[in-house]
């Protein structure tokens, strides 16, 4: 079971809760079984089935490169965060 | 002067100080940057920009240049394809495709005084000059907003009638300026504010600052009759140039060619197009290449600087220095249209720092004023002007020396950031510990109206994707083929990773930065990304070449590729019966199946590598006129791994002097209707020789586990500190904390004044 | 009406027909394809277009062509002796003192023009001379001890 972090402005959704445990192999699934457990969650994560622009997911403090196909291991903790470039 | 940590590796090329490959083009004057660019039958652009920061546009008649000779076209935003209003990530994060596309020419406002309205096309560049002055535009000007908080408030006048407030995927109802809200939270603020001894906290504004390349932008198209269009310009990414001209020109990305050509600096503000689409659309319309370059005013009014700022901080210790808890309200300048890099500011403002309880609230704010752009640690300086000043404050309250307090607080592998992801190996308490142990720190600074000040800064590497090709001539020289261009060395130091990885001398690789039709994908040259990922992509190919090399001396010896071993630039079979050196192999390929090409392509992981830097100033306060004179500084940064220490070094220095020119003196001065007052290199005052001592650079190496050698990027790291540093070293030299953006000499003789009892009665 | 022009530019004898109005830079780069000398801000502020005019540090950008008739020139492209570098170019690649390039040309010609006054500056007069010129990448620090590091002569050794 992956340990999810959700963002503060995502917590309406999850009742306030700040970490949810879901089962899933990949980002896909996990937010798949988010929006099982909080629907709603999907629609703010996604757009048009990729992560919304400006969106970013690490997996275990990695920054996954690809995208909902990123693998997500048993004891895995998944993070959303902004997606950053630079100057 | 190198610190290692850790048991340093012995290297043959990496850490040596090559001259670098395109040195000599550069100071002969041979080099071929934007502008140099020739081409047969050009017709020279000119841009028509609005005088008003606001303004709707009621008209546009082009017929008196029209009738002046030798013009040859006008284009307005009519002759622009008009795209779908949808979020893209054209190589620059995500923009929506119909602002990209309004900020290259306006479509019914003008939002910000030097948006371009319309662009004209001459046989040379002085009758375009002159008919961009008799095209007619008729404006009805329109209340700006100009202050980032003001135009926050629900009253403010709304650049955009259809933005609304996104928060994580939510969209709010009425329009607002507030294009986007952004929150970070880690543990429990409100029982940190409890827990603390004392609270300290400030609001800190920061004014708009340009990146002031010395290059203006430029472009030339030409779109052929064939319906491909040619793209030569100076920019920080070729393929970004292409993906967003594409985009906005309504043409599929393979038939936009872009040749970048050598690049006057860009510092992030040569990410974004400006010039390229309108002369591709001049180009198409009078079927003739179109060369268009941008005077100074028109980088500093039509180009994006970097975002002004106001901060709010809280930080709250217990009585022994230890910060327990911290808050900070961020909002940022977007400029006319949305998507500055305030999430940077977020990820950067406590980023040294292991702190249990954080919330960060971050706004991306339109206002009537240049769309902005990354500059070198973007939102990050204005942050750290914020929490490093106010750590000063906690370190004097608890009586700790400003390093000592660092240490005790500083982030380690381990440490959880604000927005919840798990620092890997990170160097910054070894920045601190070099600072400490500097010449710097062990000499006394005497002396009245002086002070020193100390500030720490981070910034991550972007990572992102690279792509490059290796041939093997039959001399024994490489040809690096890269897509990454060079703004300040970076053919140096990839072609030094790749004569590291083969075995043969960096003067013996020849790396060449070509087209986008030439190699495979590459991102922006930015984010502090080159060395460390297209390095990446550098050694795999290194590594693939060797493979290959392997597999001809087998044949050769008439042996199996995993009998042959390679070490250095020999290859030898394991018994030690046979070896070849890399040289002499590579005059052997033709005879063993011809030519050895590899090829190496990554997409980086963006969460390693992120460095810290620790900056110590010494200064004097002229206590008549209020002005700083920086009488010493040291600049410490772990590098992880410094490929070419003398340009790590350069980058050091050159990072710290634009964070001196932005502490002391640089600024977008605005009068009340929105207009920049001092758009020239005479009034826009950066830093001359004259203003500067010696800066020296002191480089840490902890290595970065995500790259091979342990490269971590450099490139921004010290433009981070600068100010905070130096507004902690005001304090020490007159008594007083400023805490506005630029400390310029009419602020600092303010406060001298103040602190003497005799307040000035106006600015 | 065109002005003829007669000047000597890198040593050569060079003539050409201009409009009253062109700058020397544009003069020198569109006209004369010496590309080298370079705009950053066509007002007299940055130093990218330094040249030398009859023994003056100028910018270009700031005297008008015809203003050259009779005059000798030295642009960048002239400072190198045939096959080599001068010293001020050989110590800018040895001392890293330059990044992106563009500002490089001038501080060349500006080196040659202080070392042409004085052959040993201190570091005080070369962070004076030099004042007119902008450089945005390496915080003058390399660039000034390049110039120290300089002999007003060709490099002993040629890159």
């Amino acid at each position: 079971m992956a340990l999810v972090r959700i963002p503060p402005q995502l917590r309406k959704l999850t009742g306030g809760a700040r970490e949810i445990t879901v089962a899933g192999a990949t980002i896909g699934e996990v937010i798949d079984a988010l929006e099982k457990e909080h629907p709603g969650i999907r629609d703010r994560v996604l757009e048009d089935d990729e992560l919304r622009p400006g969106l970013a997911v690490a997996v275990d403090s990695v920054i996954a490169t690809r995208g909902l196909l990123q693998p997500v291991g048993e004891q895995s903790e998944v993070t959303f965060v902004p997606a950053v470039s630079g100057g | 002067m190198t610190t290692t940590k850790e048991q340093p590796k012995q290297y043959r090329v990496i850490g040596t100080r090559p001259i670098r490959h395109d040195g000599v083009d550069k100071v002969t004057g041979r080099a071929i940057y934007g502008a140099d660019f020739k081409i047969a039958g050009a017709l020279h652009g000119k841009v028509v920009r609005s005088p008003h920061a606001h303004a709707r546009i009621k008209s546009i008649d082009p017929s008196r240049a029209l009738e002046l000779p030798g013009v040859k076209a006008v284009i307005t935003s009519a002759d622009m394809p008009r795209p779908k209003a949808k979020m893209v990530d054209l190589g620059e994060g995500p923009m929506n495709a119909l602002h990209l596309r309004n900020n290259l020419i306006a479509e019914g406002k003008a939002l910000y005084r030097g948006h371009a309205v319309a662009a004209v096309a001459a046989v040379d560049a002085h009758v375009a000059e002159e008919a961009a002055r008799l095209i007619k535009v008729e404006y009805e000007p329109l209340e700006p907003a100009i202050d980032v908080r003001a135009a926050m408030e629900p009253s403010a006048p709304l650049l955009h009638d259809d933005l609304f407030t996104d928060d994580l995927g939510e969209t709010a109802k009425k329009p607002s300026n507030v294009a986007k809200h952004v929150c970070f939270e880690k543990g429990d603020v409100e029982k940190g504010f409890g827990a603390a001894d004392r609270i300290f906290e400030g609001e800190f504004n920061a004014v708009m600052v340009h990146q002031g390349y010395i290059e203006p932008h430029n472009a030339t198209a030409l779109w052929n009759a064939d319906g491909h269009l040619t793209i030569w310009c100076s920019t920080q990414g070729a393929f970004t140039v292409r993906e967003q001209v594409a985009e906005v020109v309504g043409l599929a990305v393979s038939r936009v060619k872009v040749v970048p050509l050598e690049i006057g600096g860009g510092f992030g503000g040569k990410i974004p197009i400006y010039l390229e689409p309108v002369a591709a659309l001049l180009s198409r319309k009078t079927g003739r290449p179109v060369k268009m370059t941008m005077d100074r005013a028109e980088v500093f009014e039509g180009t994006g600087p970097t975002p002004g700022s106001s901060i709010r901080v809280k930080i709250g210790a217990t009585k022994d220095g230890r910060f327990v808890v911290a808050s900070a309200d961020m909002a940022y300048e977007a400029g006319a249209f949305p998507g500055s890099p305030f999430v940077c500011g977020m990820l950067t403002v406590f980023a040294p720092y292991d702190i249990e309880n954080i919330h960060i609230d971050g706004y991306d704010v339109v206002v009537n004023k240049p769309k902005t752009a990354a500059y070198r640690a973007p939102c990050a300086t204005n942050a750290a002007m914020a929490s490093e000043t106010l750590i000063d404050e906690i370190a004097e309250w608890a009586g700790l020396d400003p390093l000592d307090i660092r240490t005790k607080n500083a982030a380690r592998e381990g440490t959880r950031r604000a927005d919840g992801l798990v620092f890997p190996r990170i160097g910054f308490e070894e920045t601190v510990e070099a600072a400490r142990r500097s010449e710097h720190a062990a000499t006394r600074l005497e002396g009245p109206y002086r002070g020193r000040g100390v500030a720490s800064g981070y910034w991550f590497n972007c990572g992102l994707k690279s792509s490059v090709t290796v041939t093997v001539n039959s001399d024994g020289t490489v040809n690096l083929v890269e897509g990454s261009t060079d703004i300040g060395g970076t053919r140096a130091s990839l072609a030094m990773q790749l004569a590291e990885v083969i075995g043969v001398d960096a003067e013996d690789v020849r790396p060449q930065v070509v087209d986008t039709d030439s190699v495979g994908y590459n991102d922006v040259t930015g984010g502090s990304r080159v060395t460390f990922a297209s390095g990446l992509a550098v050694i795999e190919a290194g590594k693939e070449t060797k493979k290959k090399m392997a597999e001809r001396a087998a044949m050769l010896w008439k042996a199996s590729p995993d009998d042959v071993e390679v070490e250095g630039s020999t290859y030898r079979l394991r018994d030690g019966s046979k070896s070849i050196e890399f040289k002499e192999l590579a005059g052997k390929l033709g005879k063993t199946g011809g030519p050895v090409v590899a090829q190496g392509s990554v997409n980086a992981d963006p969460s390693v590598g992120g460095g810290f830097g620790t900056h110590m100033v010494d200064l004097e306060v002229d206590p008549e006129t209020g002005k700083v004179t920086i009488l010493r500084y040291t600049a410490v940064q772990d590098a992880g791994k410094a490929i070419h220490p003398a340009y790590v070094e350069g980058q050091i220095q050159g990072g710290v002097t634009q964070g001196i020119g932005w502490a002391i003196n640089e600024e977008y001065r605005w009068s009340a209707e929105g207009r920049m007052t001092n758009a020239s290199f005479l009034d826009y005052r950066m830093p001359t020789s004259l203003d500067l001592p010696m800066i020296d650079a002191i480089i840490v190496e902890v290595p970065n586990p995500g790259h091979p050698f342990g490269v971590r990027g450099v490139g921004e790291v010290p433009i981070v500190p600068p100010p905070a540093a130096i507004a902690n070293a005001i304090y020490r030299a007159i008594g007083v904390r400023l805490r506005d953006l630029p400390m310029n000499p009419a602020r600092v003789l303010r406060a001298v004044l103040t602190a003497a009892g005799t307040p000035p009665e106006d600015e | 009406m065109k002005v003829h022009v007669r000047a000597t530019i890198n040593g050569e004898p060079v003539e050409f027909l201009c409009e009253p109005r062109p700058s020397l830079l544009e003069a020198l780069r569109d006209e004369l394809g010496l590309t080298g000398s370079k705009e950053g801000c066509n007002n007299g502020n940055c130093g990218a277009c330094n040249v030398i005019l009859d023994g003056r540090l100028v910018n270009s950008c700031i005297v008008l062509a015809p203003e050259i008739d009779g005059a000798a020139v030295t642009t960048v492209e002239g400072i190198a002796p045939a096959g080599g570098l001068h010293t001020i170019q050989q110590r800018f690649l040895e001392h890293a003192a330059l990044q992106c390039g563009v500002c490089t040309p001038g501080f060349i010609v500006a080196a040659k023009a202080l070392l042409d006054e004085k052959p040993r500056p201190t570091e005080a007069d070369a962070r004076l001379y030099l004042a007119g010129n902008l450089c945005r990448c390496t915080g003058y620090d390399k660039i000034i001890r390049a110039v120290l590091d300089s002999t007003n002569g060709n490099a002993e050794e040629t890159a």
